[in-house]
């Protein structure tokens, strides 16, 4: 009877955090284009209900109900899983991320490294969808990916790493938790750590795929990327699980470096809000960011990503993990 | 517990299943697409038995890392698994003779596991600390020489495939990025007073 019980709560919360989380997702895709169309002086989707309230439904509906075409020379079995793998691991990675003090549907010792591994699994997604078309255009891009989302994790895992060292546990409650001190915002990781938290924004870009690091599906130079032969249901969850992804790198900064659930000020008017509602002010602000990043950024080259990757970020980051693992050692612990 | 055994057999059976497969697909990039299912039902093995850590790292550095690699490689090279088979008869005794010497080890392996249940034991997760932190202070303690000799080694042959694999052409023209970052309008630019109706 218990089993049945959690294994029920297990699903209610999936469920919980499934729905709401996709609700947002779709009108975190309608602010990107908004953003975008506003930084270019365009109206963007408005015609679709009140101000375009109901553009992403809308599109989904369209994709769900149109012909998905699979290419002839396709490998079928892989062609479709692909997007699956994408959308999935997606999701997944939501299941250990804290949107309240303790509000997790499980709450893993090894949180920041169960989201790491789960967005290392991304590539495949793309690499499989590349290599199915059994396309040109595909194929490139999924070369590309997979050597840029490898290097960039690389970097991101330092970053994370710093922060580790600092709060001293694999837990992201935790690292929240670590975060609550009597300085209230600035007590937060961005403002020790503020170089990693540049870089890990910076390489949460490349990770994701975003602009200026959107080389994957470069639409100058490879139509659409891994993309080019999907369409209809699969295409949608290729999309979906690239939104996805994103805002979990957003909830990522926010636990990591910007207190997640904890109010700006531990002083009355702050403290009476919610911490869900922070969580989400947050995760929000960093996506505006990344909506922004987005609509003034020229797109890199592609040698110009890899120096960056490999010849600047790797070399700071590791730097970055033996100076604060000697600042704890050396200047906190002597300290105490 | 019930629930523990069902997901014990789960895995193990997919583990199983799919590394049967890598060796008998037909195309080598579902070999592969198979190996990374197995490593991902072996992470899930090593979830059940506590060892959280190792499930994760498992994950990030196999899965995430060195299957992509050989994934492309593997789509690369284009590979013939068809032609490559056209020895098997040739090499079958070999291979049953390697085959036999593993399953003897295995089985010499799991009987004395058997008859020393004490070493079963005492490898479980200590109660009173993470999975990170018993690694980390077994790590970083008692077998730091040794921790430190296999990253040299690694240092060493990723050194090794550098070296192999760089030569520098002459004739290329290359960028040097602190040249062009240290560029000022003074240097780049030359502004010419131009006599009207005389041409520069």
């Amino acid at each position: 009877m218990e089993l049945l019980l959690s294994i029920l709560l297990i699903i209610v919360k999936s469920l919980a955090i499934l729905v709401v989380g996709l609700v947002l997702i779709a009108y975190y895709i309608l602010v990107d284009r908004k953003v975008w169309a506003a930084v270019q002086l365009r109206r963007g989707p408005n015609v679709v209900g009140p101000w375009g309230l109901w553009q992403s439904f809308a599109d989904m509906i369209k994709f769900l109900v149109k012909e998905p075409i699979i290419p002839d020379g396709a490998n079928k079995g892989v062609f479709l899983i692909a997007p699956l793998v994408t959308a999935t691991l997606a999701l997944a990675a939501w299941a250990v991320i804290p949107v309240n003090d303790g509000w997790a549907v499980a709450n893993l010792n090894v949180g920041v490294l169960y989201i790491f591994a789960i967005s290392s699994l991304g590539v495949y997604g793309i690499i499989m969808g590349g290599w199915a078309s059994n396309s040109k255009y595909p194929f490139l891009a999924a070369l590309r990916s997979a050597a840029q989302m490898v290097s960039y994790e690389v970097s991101i895992g330092f970053v994370i790493i710093t922060v580790l060292l600092c709060a001293g546990s694999l837990n992201l409650n935790d690292i929240v938790r670590a975060q609550d001190t009597k300085l209230g915002l600035f007590g937060w990781y961005w403002l020790p750590l503020f170089p990693m938290f540049v870089i890990f924004f910076i390489s949460a870009l490349a990770e994701t795929n975003r602009p200026p690091f959107d080389l994957v599906e470069a639409e100058s130079e490879l139509v659409a990327g891994f993309m080019v032969e999907y369409s209809a249901s699969q295409y949608l969850l290729f999309m979906l699980g690239e939104y996805v992804a994103i805002v979990t790198m957003c909830a990522l900064m926010t636990v990591l470096f910007f207190g997640g659930w904890l109010p700006p000020l531990n002083i009355a008017p702050f403290t009476w809000v919610p911490g869900v509602i922070w969580f989400v002010l947050k995760v929000s602000w960093f996506f505006f960011l990344f909506a922004m990043v987005k609509a003034f950024v020229p797109r890199y080259r592609y040698d110009q990503l890899m120096r960056l990757g490999w010849k600047v970020f790797l070399p700071i980051s590791l730097v970055a993990v033996v100076v604060v693992a000697g600042v704890l050692q050396f200047v906190v612990h002597v300290g105490q | 517990m019930t629930l523990a055994t069902a997901f014990f057999y789960l895995f193990s059976i997919v583990t199983i299943a799919s590394a049967v497969m890598v060796i008998s697909a037909r195309n080598p990039v579902h070999s592969v697409l198979f190996l990374i299912l197995a490593f991902v039902n072996a992470a899930g093995l090593f979830l059940l038995t506590g060892a959280e850590f190792l499930a994760m790292i498992l994950v990030v550095v196999y899965v995430g890392a060195v299957a992509v690699l050989f994934l492309f490689v593997v789509m690369m090279l284009d590979v013939d698994f068809a032609e490559l088979k056209q020895g098997f008869l040739q090499y079958l005794p070999i291979g049953m003779l390697v085959g036999l010497i593993v399953l003897v080890e295995l089985i010499t392996v799991i009987g004395v596991w058997s008859v020393a249940p004490q070493a079963a034991l005492s490898t479980p997760t200590p109660g009173h600390m993470t999975n990170v932190e018993a690694l980390g202070r077994v790590l970083y303690t008692q077998y730091v020489y040794l921790f430190q000799a296999a990253g040299f080694v690694l240092l060493t042959a990723m050194i090794g495939a550098i070296v192999l694999t760089l030569h520098h052409r002459p004739n290329v023209r290359r960028q040097n990025i602190a040249e062009q970052n240290a560029r000022t309008r003074a240097s780049a630019i030359e502004v010419k007073k131009v006599p009207s109706r005389a041409g520069v």
